[in-house]
């Protein structure tokens, strides 16, 4: 059975509903949800890998190593926010974040 | 051949079933060494796509980097998860509807797609140089202010969680280096004229 450009797109679209379904059913724990963030970008990453080399076009892992970057840096600052908040506030319960609420 | 789709179907198996634990494990901790697991599996699938330099990357960062970093910071913060993990049940029925109604759309665009003979067309052939050369080429000159871009923003978020975290505690004895250095006789020394038989 030959390994073509369909079963990476199949594969990437189940770990985006993976992603997107983690974010609805943790809606309580940040820390999940940053997890599933990341878990989309790597699916989003892979389809971007398999339409490059399945057109022989590098454009695609250009992106996808951007994509990496930002994911990194969004990694970073979200971590950051989350520890200076938990510092802040003693808990990081999403529902508690409603300081911005009128 | 049959290596190929051998090691295609390990790797897409053991990064949906990590993919699973992670958003269904109890404990945070288990999530994150989870996710290390489905980064790694989808380096191994990045290698078999040819991708060899961002397989690597991905380990590099991802493994190396933000995994560990979510590793710190759930086992650094204080926090009760399972009582963050109330209404995982709750939440059970949209949470499945949405992901049933995301898949059913993406099938329903998969379903429908066809390659355009154009695109194939134009595709170039692989040639002989690796592939990192071949990013390198291409990342140096036509994407450079991309990339520096990229460089940008990395800055900017390392800054911005020094920024964020950093704290000064008062009551703590700091070092500080500019005022040692500063020191000369007229700061360090105080000369007083004390008169016989009174003290100071």
């Amino acid at each position: 059975m030959i390994i073509g450009l369909s079963h990476y797109l199949t594969l990437a679209a189940i770990l985006f509903t993976i992603g997107v379904a983690g974010i609805i059913l943790n809606r309580k724990n940040i820390i999940i949800i940053l997890m599933s963030v990341e878990l989309i970008l790597l699916s989003v990453n892979i389809n971007l890998v398999a339409f490059s080399t399945s057109f022989g076009d590098l454009t695609g892992q250009v992106f996808a190593l951007f994509i990496l970057t930002v994911a990194a840096a969004e990694a970073a600052i979200g971590l950051a926010i989350l520890v200076a908040y938990y510092r802040n506030r003693g808990s990081i319960a999403v529902e508690d974040i409603n300081a911005l609420k009128g | 051949m049959y290596g190929d789709a051998i090691f295609f179907w390990v790797f897409s198996a053991t990064l949906i079933v990590s993919a699973l634990a992670v958003i269904l494990a109890r404990n945070p901790v288990h999530s994150v060494l989870f996710l290390i697991l489905s980064f790694v599996a989808a380096s191994g699938l990045f290698l078999l796509m040819g991708a060899e330099f961002l397989g690597m990357i991905l380990i590099v960062v991802y493994v190396g980097a933000v995994a560990v970093l979510f590793l710190f910071v759930v086992m650094m913060l204080d926090v009760d998860f399972a009582e963050l993990k109330q209404g995982f049940l709750q939440y059970l029925p949209i949470g499945a509807l949405i992901a049933l109604f995301v898949a059913f759309e993406l099938g329903y665009v998969a379903v429908g797609w066809t390659r355009s003979t154009a695109a194939a067309a134009a595709a170039s052939p692989a040639g002989a140089i690796a592939n990192t050369t071949a990013l390198g080429r291409v990342l140096y000159t036509q994407y450079f202010y991309f990339f520096q871009a990229a460089g940008m923003i990395l800055l900017t978020a390392m800054i911005g969680a020094i920024v964020l975290t950093l704290r000064h505690r008062v009551g703590v004895k700091r070092q500080d280096i500019s005022i040692q250095v500063a020191r000369n006789p007229a700061t360090a020394v105080e000369v007083r004229k004390v008169p016989s038989r009174v003290g100071i």
